[in-house]
């Protein structure tokens, strides 16, 4: 377990409704993707800022288009 | 000085707000925009919560959630709104600020059912999980690894949590007053293969009874429960699991529909007036939201899965930004997941009401099937265990009304058996239902 705020992480969320478990984004981003048993898709929603171009193969690879990922900075709980 | 404009003021800073703030501005709404939350966190993703954080693999504040538009909203965060004043269209928060707004969407949520505080909910060690604070506090118990754990209620939360405390090696006890864990959202004929997950994990599973009170020991820690049938149960940690209540209390008074079931919309998502008449500043989404679904025979319903936050968000902005006349009803599939036991649980449509249940891929024996609920002859919903890829179709299926079985004389399955799914029967019961809450 790691610390999760601030600017140097991304937000990732993934819509498990749609993810069918075709595992491309754990091809394209190990270090974030990951398939558990037959179809359970664990990742990780806050993922270092260096990774952020895996995270967007991920992203492009997944054929149902269920990955999101912010595009700008994460700037912490302001007002 | 000409006082700033109040613009659009999004009461609840959760998934469905966000969603809906986003859908705002991407409908081209470019004027002042508020968020208000009774959290002081940025919305957060709550399907973690009840499984990685508390196996420990992610911290609470990792399940921040993407903003995926430029918001440029001001946020309220940390203090609720308490009140609601439509003649002078200001709400007041538990602060005492006071906002004003030229229109709204409600989008609170709901929140967690607790423990009584007359049968011991007032005792240390009993949680309840529902947010980020709840799952970290859970979670830094679970690390003092307590002696025995009771979870009440048999709902999917409590399944996942028994599921992953199983995978901490703790010892857990599950009680439900039905004779399988999640028989209430999905039937016994469903929920018995969740039990003996269950039991295979190790986990005692105590199912037709139910925890009458908790007792403390001399420093005012939970000790034990005494349950309706007599027995007792050692506990030092409870998760209560009892499902939700609608966050509508600080709506009392407004002159709307809303109760603990949720606050009521017209088929596009506009609140309705205590007479009836829908508001048209006033529009909601999400947990809170019971609307007619006109899949279901347009039955009031409140639908309390992430997919529908989202969606009916987004469509709820896109009415309130409509011109008059131009509110388009909002159609909606209920859908959800859930992980537990290994297992990836899927469901799509409504299975409560179905009158039969037949598996149509694999078995509930293998724990890998998809199976589809009918009610007087249409396929009203399916379930899928580990079988996530057959579901689109059959969601399609329901969404077209049609027979149930869905298909017969398949070449590798000729006959489909059919089974009673096993609803248990509710038990307070009123004589005629007016709403309804999907949670399971």
């Amino acid at each position: 377990m790691k610390p999760a705020s601030g600017a140097g992480v991304l937000r990732v969320v993934v819509d498990l409704n749609r993810c069918q478990g075709y595992a491309q984004c754990c091809y394209a981003a190990p270090d974030a993707f990951a398939i558990r048993g037959h179809e359970i898709l664990f990742y990780d929603p806050a993922p270092p800022a260096e990774r952020r171009g895996a995270i967007e193969r991920a992203l492009q690879a997944c054929p149902v288009r269920a990955i999101s990922l912010q595009a700008g900075p994460d700037d912490g709980d302001a007002p | 000085m000409t006082p700033e404009p109040a613009g659009i003021v999004v009461v609840g800073a959760s998934l469905a707000g966000l969603r809906g703030a986003e859908a705002l501005r991407r409908g081209g709404y470019d004027g002042p925009l508020t968020l208000v939350g009774a959290e002081p966190y940025r919305p957060y993703d709550r399907p973690p919560l009840s499984k990685h954080v508390l196996a420990g693999e992610l911290a609470a504040d990792a399940t921040r959630l993407p903003e995926l538009t430029d918001l440029r909203a001001r946020w309220r965060l940390g203090s609720p709104a308490v009140s609601l004043d439509r003649a002078s269209r200001t709400l007041r928060l538990g602060d005492g600020s006071v906002l004003a707004y030229e229109a709204l969407l409600i989008t609170t949520g709901a929140e967690a059912r607790p423990w009584p505080a007359e049968t011991g909910g007032g005792l240390a060690g009993i949680f309840t999980l529902r947010g980020r604070d709840d799952a970290a506090a859970l979670r830094e118990a679970l690390v003092a690894r307590p002696r025995q754990v009771l979870i009440v209620g048999g709902g999917l939360i409590g399944c996942e949590a028994a599921s992953c405390l199983r995978d901490l090696g703790l010892p857990v006890t599950l009680v439900d007053p039905n004779p399988a864990p999640l028989a209430r959202g999905l039937g016994g004929f469903v929920g018995g293969v969740i039990a003996g997950c269950l039991r295979d994990s190790g986990a005692m599973f105590r199912p037709g009874t139910m925890v009458r009170a908790f007792e403390g020991d001399a420093a005012g820690h939970v000790a034990r429960a005494r349950l309706a049938d007599g027995s007792t149960i050692e506990t030092n940690l409870v998760i209560a699991a009892l499902g939700a209540t609608r966050a509508t209390g600080w709506l009392r008074g407004a002159g709307l529909r809303a109760d603990a079931g949720g606050v009521t919309c017209d088929a596009a998502c506009r609140v309705l007036a205590a007479d009836g008449t829908p508001c048209p500043d006033i529009y909601a989404a999400g947990d809170v939201a019971r609307w007619p679904i006109a899949l279901y025979g347009h039955r009031l319903i409140a639908v309390e899965h992430w997919g529908n936050a989202i969606e009916q968000a987004a469509h709820a902005a896109r009415n309130l930004l409509a011109g008059p006349g131009d509110q388009r009803p909002y159609t909606h599939l209920p859908a959800f997941w859930s992980s537990q036991f290994g297992v990836n649980i899927k469901l799509v449509g409504l299975p409560e009401g179905a009158d039969s249940v037949a598996v149509v891929q694999g078995s509930r024996a293998s724990r890998r099937f998809l199976a589809v609920y009918g009610r007087a002859g249409r396929s009203i919903a399916a379930v899928s265990f580990d079988q996530a890829r057959w579901l689109p179709a059959y969601a399609e299926a329901i969404t077209a009304g049609a027979p149930f079985p869905p298909i017969n004389d398949a070449t590798d399955r000729p006959r489909i058996e059919t089974s009673a799914p096993g609803f248990p029967s509710l038990r307070t019961a009123p004589a005629h239902p007016a709403a309804e809450t999907v949670h399971v």
